[in-house]
């Protein structure tokens, strides 16, 4: 996973609230093995006319497809962003279509840890300041909004600062692009010892009898 | 160590603390990691990319589930989408590649995930169980701290049989007093969302407690802590009692003898001790409770049977009065029609939620002497293999023949539509399942949750009917 500080960008508005995993990324293309190749299926059903058979046309009206929302790297929505399915390919599709940070409310908390686990920066801010950055967007799509992480900061041109709360664990791994599960085996020999301990109790063995 | 009084979380919780490293999430082990074919062929390529290996492949189980068509034994092992079929083929490879237990598509003990765990008694009380798969919440229902996680998180299960977790905030959700007649666990849970929100329990492991809860058998402890992620709790639990030994004795995974014996004395030793503080609680009075059908696309959206789609003055917050819109449009409902004036093109009986033995007789006995009502498509999808040899051999399958149902082999389904079984745009379902998101069931698909029972009177009438007044005429099952 790439590290990540600062980043400057326009930002993409979506002024909804409980935007589920099976909108950020349709079931059908969660059959697919690969870990790449879902930027181009993100938000699918908003993204794509329903009424063409093979769904390639873009609808104008969906903020994505708006020329002058191209090219953002920050998507701003409502509470509860990342709702539903535990699906990972939904973290996959939002860092594959080039978003590299989310601001919203609150975030769902199995998103939340797929989220982490791509590098992308997750900025939760009160509803206030999420409305206030939505207008913004929306009114001037040009609007670059700069989240800084190592101050835990969103800031814009306009004179907008807010902080965000973030675990320090969390942040220090997204700094450095780091690798669960080579931290983890840090504690190795920990894990070990645990483990023949933990094996005598029987009832935490998935297969007991025989 | 402190004496204070524990809950059943934070018991199961200490009892797999591997490490607290100072200033990082803790590292906890886990029991049992289930897996399925849509949310780990990622995870076994990255553990072949870094040349890992399973650290204890004896804690995972894989069966198919999410993919696999439901409409005949040949069809399951003829896939004819491509890229389900390349699926479910990577599945079985790399459990013979890894040495994971597979329960293959027409295996005696293929079903739904969460469905399998429980039947082969491989879920118990007081264990820590993971699946890439938000309901593995499901086996909370066992007194289990079970939750669903990521790809990412899957592959780090494999590797290490650990994951790194903050430490979620407690719940208590205390139902007491009778449920009244016609009202079920899927009621319960509905309501609870209804009430807290979808993003409620966001934070928290939830416990439900009271009598409501303890009298219900583990199929419908099951369908409640299930949805609890419905309400944004990763983890719902509940207390193992005599429900819980009873059911997974003699469970081929389950201890046998003098280990049995052994196994509920610790058992007993889970349940939250008198006094133990939550961080919320929330009570219910289960006598205030009727039939729940949600009418929008959220499962908090709902109103009861005897009620109508909410007025857009009745939202709360901005935030829902713009989710009513959208979904009033998105479900063509006017606001203020009555829920039973709803008519209906479709009924899915089955899911995690409610897909088990229990749920199949309930709804079989408002379906018997009766057909689905004219243009209906109804169809009944076993959660599991054993749920459809179980019904069979009672009978149930002729029942639901009979009265005009399709009689399905066990899978995912439609409940979320990766299979064939899938809604076409506008068509509205009655779905005892657990989301009905916009397109879950199938793009543009309209979709009602509501309990079994509901679902097979409205298969009967066409229509959202009161299973009160229903029951009343024909004599309750549950």
């Amino acid at each position: 996973m790439e590290p990540i500080n600062i980043l400057t960008s326009k930002a993409a508005p979506l002024p909804f609230p409980n935007i589920d995993t099976d909108q950020i990324i349709p079931k059908q293309f969660l059959k697919r093995i690969e870990r790449t190749g879902y930027g181009e299926f993100l938000f699918f059903d908003w993204r794509y006319d329903l009424s063409t058979p093979d769904h390639v046309e873009e609808r104008k009206d969906f903020v994505l497809n708006k020329p002058e929302h191209k090219e953002a790297e920050i998507l701003i929505a409502e509470k509860n962003f990342g709702c539903g399915s535990s699906r990972e390919h939904a973290a996959w599709a939002i860092n594959q279509y080039g978003f590299r940070a989310v601001i919203a409310p609150s975030f769902a908390d199995i998103f939340f840890s797929n989220a982490g686990k791509n590098g992308i920066i997750l900025a939760r801010l009160t509803e206030d300041e999420v409305k206030t950055l939505l207008e913004r967007s929306t009114a001037n799509p040009e609007h670059k909004i700069t989240i800084n992480l190592e101050a835990q900061t969103v800031t814009d041109e306009l004179g907008f600062n807010a902080h965000f709360d973030i675990d320090p664990f969390r942040k220090y791994c997204l700094l450095n692009g780091l690798d669960d599960i080579g931290l983890t085996l840090r504690h190795e020999k920990e894990l070990d010892s645990f483990e023949s301990k933990h094996n005598k109790d029987f009832w935490s063995l998935p297969k007991t009898a025989a | 160590m402190s004496k204070a009084p524990k809950t059943l979380f934070e018991k199961v919780w200490q009892q797999h603390v591997v490490a607290e490293p100072e200033g990082e999430p803790t590292i906890l082990y886990i029991d049992l990691h289930l897996v399925h074919e849509v949310t780990s062929p990622q995870a076994f390529e990255g553990l072949r990319l870094a040349g890992r290996k399973l650290r204890r492949p004896d804690r995972h189980i894989a069966t198919v589930d999410h993919n696999v068509p439901t409409t005949s034994a040949y069809d399951r092992l003829h896939i004819v989408d491509q890229i389900a079929a390349t699926q479910v083929n990577a599945l079985r490879k790399n459990c013979a590649d890894f040495g994971v237990e597979f329960f293959d598509v027409q295996d005696a003990s293929q079903g739904i995930v969460h469905m399998i765990g429980p039947e082969l008694g491989a879920t118990k009380p007081g264990m820590t169980i993971v699946c890439g798969d938000s309901h593995t919440s499901t086996h909370g229902a066992f007194g289990a701290l079970a939750f669903g996680i990521g790809t990412s998180e899957v592959e780090h299960v494999m590797a290490t049989q650990t994951l790194p977790q903050s430490k979620p905030k407690t719940f208590r959700i205390t139902v007491d007093g009778e449920l009244p007649f016609g009202v079920t666990a899927k009621d319960i849970i509905l309501d609870i969302i209804g009430k807290i929100g979808t993003d409620g329990a966001t934070g928290y492991a939830v416990e439900y407690a009271g009598s409501a809860i303890r009298a219900l058998s583990m199929e419908g402890r099951m369908t409640i802590c299930n949805m609890s992620i419905e309400a944004g709790a990763r983890a719902g639990m509940i207390a193992p009692d005599e429900t819980t030994f009873a059911y997974l004795m003699g469970r081929r995974f389950s201890p046998q003898g003098a280990a049995w014996d052994e196994a509920v004395a610790h058992w007993k030793t889970l349940p939250t001790e008198e006094g133990a503080t939550f961080d919320r609680e929330l009570h219910i009075d289960a006598a205030t409770l009727a039939p729940a059908v949600t009418w929008g696309t959220s499962p908090g959206m709902h109103a009861t049977i005897d009620g109508k789609v909410p007025l857009l003055a009745e939202a709360k917050t901005e935030a829902d009065r713009k989710s009513f819109q959208r979904a009033y449009e998105y479900m063509g409902l006017k606001p203020g029609t009555p829920m039973e004036e709803i008519k209906i093109d479709t009924v899915f009986l089955g899911s995690c939620t409610n897909g088990r033995i229990e749920d199949l007789r309930a709804a079989a006995a408002v379906v018997k002497g009766h057909h689905i009502a004219t243009k209906i498509r109804a169809m009944v999808v076993p959660g599991s293999q054993a749920v459809k040899r179980q019904a069979e051999e009672e009978g149930l399958d002729k029942i639901f023949k009979t009265a005009g149902f399709e009689w399905r082999e066990p899978g995912c389904s439609m409940c979320l539509g990766m299979n064939p079984d899938i809604l076409q745009p506008e068509e509205r379902c009655a779905s005892t399942s657990n989301r009905n998101f916009e397109g879950r069931q199938g793009r543009g698909g309209r979709t009602h949750l509501v309990s079994p029972e509901m679902a097979a009177a409205a298969a009967i009438t066409g229509h959202f009917t009161d299973i009160r007044k229903w029951k009343q005429t024909e004599g309750a099952s549950r």
